[in-house]
């Protein structure tokens, strides 16, 4: 078994599976204080309100107590401290090691000077591994399985490390992908290459509407500025797509929306309140999914 | 048309042929061989067919190990490896690009972690022919042949 979760290539499907059905027990009880005598360190190198809450609000329900920081501007990094020796230190205080962190790669280095499992919660434009799970998790939850499904991914699909990690992840199970993005943010050709390889089906497309009707899932991502060097490109692609209620009428009725968190426009707030509408409850499974993640990590043999 | 050996022959060691003339003092660098005590001579732009123009590096009683020479084949993979024993080649080697290559290549994405601490560096060779493609253990991004930098250790 793993003893790091650093890249969703790190895990098999057999543990992305096994993962999965340990947040569904996680979602019946909530909390389950077993991990009572454990601390877990939180290292945000980088601010981040969503998953850090996450993970904090996992790591209390499962009854461990929490060390570390939300931006790295109060640490000894300002003062010149390594990454190698900030790992170092903190593996001998805690059991499990979160890290979120601007330099790609950080997390494969930290889980290499590290004495305690590390959990990679985004590297730069990386990997964000945990996320990925949660979107698997939410996809099994709503479609009662992860086979055959017709997936859109929407948006950036160029820039964007959900999309890329997802993709990797979901090709264990056969899908069928469409790629809805404007030229200048189309699904890099190596991805593209690895489906072909893989005998995995996908069509590509500009248009959103068209690929509404026969989707099990479309999934939004927002254009972000960061990862834009030409300001002119950004505000051409910034708006280029905005899902709202009536396109999503004559999708089919297990058709679920997904979407990582924050959107800006991508999708209208007229969306919310369709059946459709389910990025606020994945938002939710992530704290199952972390819990299962941690679980796994930290090794509890009844789990 | 005079027929003789630009770089003299040597009783026993090592030559390395066919090296593309601009990548000469980078094999001399990756190999460490300008912190070595053996007798070492070189030529260079040497008419070539193969190449336009050579290089050619003997090196006197030093003799490679695999691992070690195969780093050159990251910026000389067609160079020929012969083992002299009396001056007589008693064995060449063909060069093939290791499956892991730590700390010769310098990772292109200038957000990894390896362009900014001191980690050393680490490559898996996804694919080296027709094109040389190394991918990042740690950042997990591409460095191909044209955006390959060598990293100078000596």
């Amino acid at each position: 078994m793993s003893k790091h979760l650093i890249s969703i290539h790190d895990f098999s499907k057999e543990e992305i599976l096994n993962v999965l059905s340990l947040a569904a027990n996680f979602e019946e009880r909530k909390s389950d204080a077993i991990f009572g005598d454990k601390v877990i360190a939180s290292l945000f190198f980088e601010p981040s309100t969503r998953t850090r809450l996450s993970f904090e609000t996992a790591a209390n329900r499962l009854g461990a107590r929490i060390i570390g920081f939300s931006d790295a501007g109060n640490t000894s990094v300002i003062k010149g401290e390594t990454l190698k020796d900030t790992i170092k230190m903190v593996s001998n205080y805690a059991d499990l090691i979160i890290i979120r962190h601007p330099l790609e790669g950080s997390a494969r280095y930290a889980s290499e000077v590290s004495s305690v499992p590390v959990i990679n919660a985004g590297d730069g434009a990386n990997q964000h591994p945990s996320q990925t799970l949660l979107d698997l998790y939410s996809i099994l939850k709503t479609q009662g399985r992860l086979e055959n499904l017709k997936i859109n991914l929407v948006g950036d699909l160029k820039y964007g490390r959900t999309v890329h990690s997802l993709l990797q992840a979901m090709s264990h199970f056969k899908p069928q992908f469409r790629f809805t993005a404007p030229p200048e943010l189309k699904m890099p050709e190596e991805y593209k290459e690895q489906l072909r390889l893989n005998n995995i089906p996908f069509e590509e497309s500009e248009n959103l509407e068209e690929g509404i009707e026969d989707m099990d899932i479309v999934y939004m991502t927002r254009v972000q500025r960061e990862r834009f060097t030409d300001a002119i490109e950004y505000e051409r692609v910034k708006n280029i797509y905005s899902l709202r209620r009536h396109m999503v009428e004559s999708a089919k009725p297990n058709m679920k929306i997904l979407h990582p968190l924050p959107r800006i426009n991508e999708i209208h707030q007229d969306v919310d309140s369709s059946e459709h509408a389910y990025y606020f409850e994945q938002a939710g499974n992530g704290v199952y999914t972390r819990m299962a993640i941690i679980t796994m990590l930290l090794g509890r043999k009844d789990y | 048309m005079e027929k003789h050996l630009k770089v003299s022959a040597i009783k026993d060691g090592t030559v390395l042929d066919h090296i593309p003339a601009d990548q000469l003092f980078k094999v001399i660098d990756i190999l460490g061989l300008s912190k070595i005590s053996n007798q070492i001579t070189f030529g260079t732009n040497l008419d070539s067919k193969l190449l336009g123009k050579k290089a050619i590096v003997k090196i006197s009683d030093k003799y490679f190990e695999d691992k070690d020479i195969n780093r050159i084949a990251l910026i000389a993979p067609q160079a020929k490896i012969n083992i002299i024993h009396n001056f007589e080649v008693v064995e060449k080697r063909v060069l093939s690009v290791p499956h892991e290559i730590r700390s010769i290549a310098k990772c292109m994405n200038p957000a990894c972690i390896t362009n900014h601490q001191d980690v050393e560096t680490s490559f898996v060779t996804l694919s080296s022919s027709p094109e040389l493609k190394l991918i990042c253990r740690y950042c997990e991004k591409v460095t191909d042949e044209k955006n390959l930098k060598i990293i100078s250790n000596y």
